[in-house]
């Protein structure tokens, strides 16, 4: 048979990372190839065009939108002052003259001859983008951006909340399936990224967010939580602009769930280290997971990345349940049988058997675990 | 074409999560649908190239055909893509395929009247296949700043323009023209291209269009697709669309280049290369041509992961409506459906107490790992207790969009002088309706047909006598894409193993008492026999009436309720069985559960059982 694919998250103590770090719109680049940059760093800049004002000025002035040229104060391109004359009629004999002045601080961008509207354009703003990685530079795309390579631990998550962020980890537990309280968030946790174990209420977070926590790293949360936090129900999972004040990455999914044991001993290990997080999700159409990037000491000859797979399913591998039940719990595949078999709710479909950590033997629908690469 | 050179044909559908393929194979002077096989669409990271999840899927229906045939010698694909043409075990005599990876096609249509040539628009780009992202208009309620703001965010794959009907004032369009110039609008896949626009508006408006917009975008002007009022023009339109969509979209998507110049297929005895369909638009060219084929009244519906796109031909004239609903679907939009339709909305359909924060999990789980499925009992109930929802949605959505044209004068006479109905009313009407089919993942692969048939009867409340069939594994897009190069293939197929015939619903309109007596049925069964029951209101009756067979149904509603011939007239007419069998539906029109929620409960579960929908454990 063909070989059986199954998605899975990464979670590994080495990786070569390469990010992209791309301006919305074309702008300047302020580094080189071959710099190294620290996270903080701004990569590259540009300015977002102002806003856009449409002006009826024919209107305004009661005249032909064909004519309005004749009355213009102002050409394309002139930069502008909130109250000044941008069209004025010569009047009756110098007098009863009708006038129109700008709204707005900008520029005079266009006018139409024939619906008489003008386009005002409110000034640019300026955008940064910092590299939010500690690496170097391997790549810069003229006028766009640049490519930062690094080699890192790396955890990627399935949900989250809040964009880019860093800070040092800091562990909260001391195992996978313990969740931290309230109590546990003191002032040192103040700019850390802190490691809360199988979940995390509502009222740790706000307590974390009044310490100045930077970021939240919890196996689950629960979405009534989440519902309470936000203030709205996620209707459809693109995340990662939320302002609430830090970044939250979820590592396993909704509910009370143990962090995966090799997540768990990964972030412990680095207990103390920087790391970028952000919790930008987005299920379809370019799969985006949250990430947490540890990035690691090295050398430019160990930067080879590593070729793009998918993960298999095979006798002897891990697994994770991400589905009831058993849901969270880690097991080996003991077989693979091929043809199909019916489940408790008497969908046919493949199946794998695998043994849990407890001992126990379960079967599982193969759509319903994730492979935990070693 | 001569059917010696198309014997073995391959199809796929490469949808945002799964690529499916079938085999279709010219044996015993038919086209049947032999093999399917299926894998993950890669057009996303890490693999980035659609092609290797159709070699995925291919290689399945390989492998599979070497076991069915017994023949280690089959061979369809090597590394490099499918082998053409046939020559004995080796290679498919055409390959086609359609695609809604990546997100579909997704676009924003702009119109000077939002309910008339607006409308116009957005029925000739979801006729397409399209998402419509926004509809900007000259009336809509938005100052034009916020307008520019939302174009330039959109980031559409492409635009369509009309607006104003041939000879009516250009002012308006150009005013639409300046605002969409101001905003500058940058396509979603990539910036080295420019963003296509259509124009399709008031001819008199070309030229203004053409100079405010033409420097920065790549403008096609096409014909009007509101050319009067009273008409609509809405095929070239769509052409235009069809061929952006491959030039611009699925050439910027990774690996469709390739993919592209796979697709390829006899056309008049000569090797073509056969366009990639958008897959709604497929769906949409399936059911068109069975409802004129079959002279009927068709309603169809494909809920997905993301998306619930409602297909229906209407009206003596065959009228043809899509509607997507773009955030309801049963993976990545799973939550909206519960955000849109609200928790209670979901568990009046739930025959059990549960934990409304477990339900919540449970939901926002299947979000964020959308390819899992219910391997439990209570949680597969769960799901299509959220699927009736989000079809219910859905279906409501397209009503509201499947309407005669606004804006044409009427002309009345005195008998019309009390009539109620307008220019713009829904032309959807679930009394006349013939056949309703549902597709996507939770109604085509429900572990019981009966599960399907209620989904259905819930969702959709269909009215008097209705044909309910299913899509048995989704392949109508790669029919629509099909009929293309052989409408004779994909007909054959459609009607041979594509429906699954589920059986007839006979539902009287009208409300009545629980209890009371709301329908005499009399159906003259195939093997002699006889059903021969008074039914009472609230009741649901299931008759069994197999495959392929017929009966003789004398229908008579009471009690003031109705089956189409009018109030407690009788309706005799032959009816069709299927996998379920024939349903009575006594539950009343419209519809609705009581609101006590212990009687709730053993109606359902009176309901349920009848229908044989679940085990009987979690009824008792």
């Amino acid at each position: 048979m063909a070989q059986a694919y199954s998605a899975g998250l990464t979670v590994t103590e080495n990786i070569v990372l390469k990010k992209e770090r791309i301006l919305p719109l074309k702008g300047k680049v302020l580094v080189k190839k071959g710099d190294k940059v620290k996270a903080e760093d701004f990569v590259a800049e540009t300015f977002l065009p102002g806003k856009v004002m449409p002006m009826k000025l024919a209107n305004a002035l009661g005249v032909l939108p064909a004519t309005l040229n004749e009355h213009l104060k102002v050409k394309p391109g002139d930069k502008i002052k909130k109250g000044q004359i941008l069209a004025q009629t010569s009047g009756f004999l110098g007098l009863f003259k009708s006038t129109a002045r700008s709204p707005l601080d900008g520029e005079f961008e266009s006018v139409s001859a024939h619906t008489g509207q003008a386009l005002l354009r409110e000034p640019r703003i300026p955008i940064q983008v910092r590299a939010f990685i500690d690496g170097i530079v391997v790549d810069v795309i003229p006028d766009e951006g640049v490519v930062i390579e690094n080699k890192s631990a790396y955890v990627q998550g399935i949900f989250g909340l809040g964009n880019e962020t860093t800070g040092l980890l800091k562990m909260l537990v001391s195992a996978p399936d313990s969740s931290a309280k309230t109590a546990d968030i003191t002032d040192d946790c103040k700019d850390k990224l802190i490691v809360v174990g199988s979940t995390c209420d509502l009222t740790t977070i706000e307590k974390a967010k009044e310490v100045g926590v930077r970021g939240i790293i919890t196996g689950g949360i629960s979405d009534t939580d989440i519902k309470e936090l936000l203030g709205y129900d996620i209707g459809v999972a693109i995340t990662g602009h939320e302002e609430i004040g830090l970044t939250l990455v979820v590592t396993e999914g909704f509910g009370k769930i143990s962090m995966a044991r090799k997540t768990f001993e990964l972030l412990q290990k680095f207990e103390g280290k920087k790391a970028s997080i952000h919790g930008r999700t987005q299920i379809r159409a370019g799969v985006i997971r949250p990430e947490i990037i540890v990035p690691l000491d090295f050398d430019e000859d160990e930067l080879v990345a590593q070729k793009p797979r998918m993960s298999t399913l095979d006798i002897g591998g891990m697994i994770r349940i991400i589905r009831e039940p058993n849901f969270g719990k880690i097991g080996r595949i003991i077989k693979l049988p091929e043809s199909l078999v019916v489940v408790e709710s008497e969908t046919k479909v493949r199946i794998l058997e695998a043994e849990l950590e407890d001992g126990q033997t379960v079967t599982v629908p193969r759509a319903n675990v994730e492979v935990i690469e070693l | 074409m001569a059917k010696d050179k198309l014997t073995r044909i391959l199809a796929t559908d490469c949808g945002s999560t799964t690529t499916k393929a079938i085999l279709i194979e010219y044996i015993d002077g038919e086209y049947r649908q032999t093999i399917r096989g299926e894998a993950p669409t890669t057009v996303e990271a890490p693999l980035n190239d659609v092609t290797k999840g159709v070699l995925n899927a291919v290689n399945e229906v390989e492998e599979l055909a070497q076991l069915e045939y017994k023949n280690p010698n089959i061979k369809f694909i090597t590394d490099d893509g499918i082998l053409m043409p046939r020559d004995g075990e080796i290679g498919v005599d055409a390959y086609v395929s359609t695609s809604s990876a990546g997100g579909g096609l997704q676009m924003m249509v702009t119109g000077v009247v939002a309910r008339m040539t607006g409308e116009s628009a957005e029925r000739a780009a979801l006729g397409a296949g399209a998402i419509v992202m926004d509809l900007i208009a000259s009336n809509d309620k938005r100052p034009n700043y916020e307008k520019i703001e939302r174009i330039r965010q959109l980031r559409p794959d492409m635009i369509l323009m009309a607006g104003g009907v041939d000879g009516g004032t250009t002012k308006h369009v150009a005013e639409l023209a300046e605002l969409v110039a101001a905003a500058d609008p940058k396509p979603r896949l990539g910036s080295s291209y420019k963003l296509p626009i259509i124009y399709a508006g008031n001819k008199d408006a070309t030229n203004i269009v053409k100079e405010t917009l033409q420097d920065n975008v790549d403008l096609i002007i096409t014909e009007n697709l509101r050319p009067k009022l009273e008409m609509e023009n809405l095929g070239p339109a769509r052409d235009k669309i069809h061929d952006l969509f491959m030039e611009h979209v699925m050439a910027q998507a990774p690996g469709y280049n390739k993919l592209m110049s796979w697709t390829k297929g006899p056309i008049n005895g000569e090797v073509k290369n056969i366009p990639i369909m958008p897959t709604p638009a497929a769906v949409g060219n399936i059911m068109q041509k069975v409802a004129k084929v079959e002279n009927i009244e068709a309603l169809g519906v494909d809920i997905g992961g993301a998306t619930t796109d409602v297909f229906s031909v209407f009206t003596e004239e065959f009228v043809f409506n899509r509607t997507v609903s773009a955030n309801l679907g049963m993976s990545y939009s799973i939550s909206n459906v519960l955000a849109s339709s609200g928790l209670e909305n979901i568990l009046r359909w739930v025959p059990f107490d549960i934990n409304r924060a477990d339900l919540r999990n449970m939901i926002k789980n299947k979000m964020i790992r959308p390819t899992t499925i219910p391997q439990k009992l209570d949680e597969l109930v769960l799901e299509q207790a959220i699927a009736k929802e989000a079809l219910r949605l859905a279906f409501l959505q397209h009503k509201e969009f499947a309407v005669s044209l606004k804006g044409m004068q009427q002309n009345r006479g005195i008998s019309d002088a009390f009539d109620q109905s307008v220019s713009g009313g829904t032309i959807v009407n679930m009394m006349t309706l013939d056949l309703l089919v549902g597709s996507g993942g939770v109604l085509s692969h429900a572990p019981r047909r009966h599960q399907s048939v209620m989904m259905m009867l819930d969702a959709f409340l269909p009215e008097g006598i209705t044909r309910l069939a299913v899509d048995s594994i989704f392949m109508m897009p790669q029919l629509g894409v099909l009929a293309e190069i052989s409408e004779q293939a994909a007909t054959e197929v459609f009607n041979k193993d594509c429906l699954i015939h589920l059986g007839t619903s006979i539902v009287p309109v009208g409300k009545g008492k629980l209890g009371q007596s709301a329908l005499h049925a009399k159906i003259e069964l195939p093997d002699g026999s006889v059903f021969e029951e008074d039914i009472p209101y609230g009741e649901i009756k299931l008759v069994p009436l197999g495959p392929g067979e017929e009966a003789q149904a004398t229908l008579t509603p009471k009690k003031g309720l109705d089956l189409g011939a009018g109030k407690n007239h009788s309706v005799s007419q032959v009816i069709t069985g299927g996998v379920v069998g024939t349903v009575i539906d006594t539950r009343g029109r419209p519809f609705s559960l009581p609101a006590d929620n212990q009687l709730r409960i053993s109606l359902l579960k009176k309901w349920m059982k009848e229908l044989k929908v679940y085990p009987e454990e979690i009824l008792a």
